[in-house]
């Protein structure tokens, strides 16, 4: 069993709101710098650029996991995270069936899709920054349906967090796990929002130097998602440290 | 002015009509960020929102509102529809945008 310093809420330059810089090669150097082992690649509404940011992470010894930060009808933001970058490509193409609207980048910012080696590929039209046609239910039952992990993102945030849009959270709505930003630590969360669900914090980094400000440190097997959704249970000896 | 009268002046949709439409409407609030609706919203106000989601129904519950008006031809999610008929929270709702639903909500409080 192992420790794991992860920072599982990280934006590339394909988020129209993240800066131009946060290209594989340079998230990889600050994640190293940093000292993370795990990364969670969280693009809005997209999961374009984690394959890249994987390969680059990966020739640092770092592993990053491919995922996408949704945004539910309500607008809400939900983390999902995955072992394998086909199945982040699934949750991609529902959310890009049901994600009105073009992108402005006058408005809204640059959407750019790089390669491993920060070579400019394109920039996508699709109107990132929007919020999906689909329900949070409906969210966080697809990311289950592929396996992943559905984490509600920064809780202690008015704007998109699930508290804030929808008062309280729905009893019976199965996230794995509450994200709180990096104004809380996780102690804190804990007291804030109740035993009742894991609570891991994450950067949400949109800039290289906000890449590792918050992190959560796991204790397992591996670094991959259906270890991290054990340790979010308690289960086999997998934890959540802090 | 009571609700039912509201409603017809208005001409909304009910989409979930039991519950009390005798009750005295006292204002209106209008918002899409439950927190702040909860925060905020009075008791026997009518709530006009685009948010369809079930935690709506709740929020009416908890503040005692007199009906929810969604806008934009705006319908409630099944589940929601569900839980307002068995909390007899009355779900009403408008092609109107939020803007102009208030509008004239505000013109009709204004004027008594």
């Amino acid at each position: 069993m192992k420790t794991f310093r992860a920072d599982l809420h990280i934006h590339t330059c394909l988020s129209p709101c993240a800066d131009i810089l946060m290209s594989p090669l340079n998230i990889a150097a600050a994640a190293k710098r940093k000292d993370l082992d795990l990364l969670g690649i969280c693009d809005h509404n997209s999961a374009e650029n984690a394959a890249a940011v994987a390969e680059a992470a990966g020739r640092l010894g770092i592993l990053a996991l491919p995922g996408l930060e949704v945004t539910s009808r309500e607008e809400v933001h939900v983390l999902a995270l995955f072992d394998g970058i086909e199945a982040a490509l699934s949750l991609q193409e529902r959310v890009y069936a049901h994600l009105p609207g073009e992108n402005d980048e006058e408005a809204f910012g640059f959407q750019v899709l790089t390669g491993a080696d920060d070579e400019i590929l394109a920039t996508t039209g699709r109107f990132l920054a929007g919020a999906t046609e689909l329900s949070l239910e409906d969210v966080v039952r697809t990311v289950h349906s592929l396996q992943g992990l559905a984490v509600a993102s920064h809780v202690d945030r008015e704007g998109f967090g699930i508290i804030g849009q929808l008062g309280f959270i729905p009893d019976n709505l199965p996230l794995d796990a509450l994200e709180v930003s990096r104004r809380l630590t996780i102690e804190e969360g804990r007291s804030v929002f109740g035993p009742g669900r894991p609570i891991i914090t994450g950067s949400d980094a949109h800039t290289l130097e906000e890449v590792g400000l918050a992190a959560t440190s796991f204790r397992l097997e591996a670094g991959t998602v259906s270890e991290i959704g054990l340790a979010l249970r308690g289960l086999g000896e997998r934890r959540v440290l802090g | 002015m009571d609700l039912k009268d509201l409603a017809e002046k208005l001409a909304l949709t009910v989409f979930q009509p039991m519950g009390n439409f005798d009750v005295a409407v006292t204002d209106g609030y209008t918002g899409d960020l439950l927190s702040d609706v909860m925060g905020n919203a009075k008791e026997h106000n009518i709530w006009v929102t685009c948010q369809t989601h079930e935690n709506i129904v709740a929020v009416a519950r908890l503040k005692n509102l007199a009906a929810i008006i969604l806008v934009n031809g705006r319908k409630p999610d099944d589940t929601a529809l569900a839980k307002a008929r068995d909390e007899r929270v009355i779900i009403l709702g408008t092609p109107e945008s939020a803007f102009a639903i208030t509008g004239a909500l505000a013109g009709l409080f204004r004027r008594k």
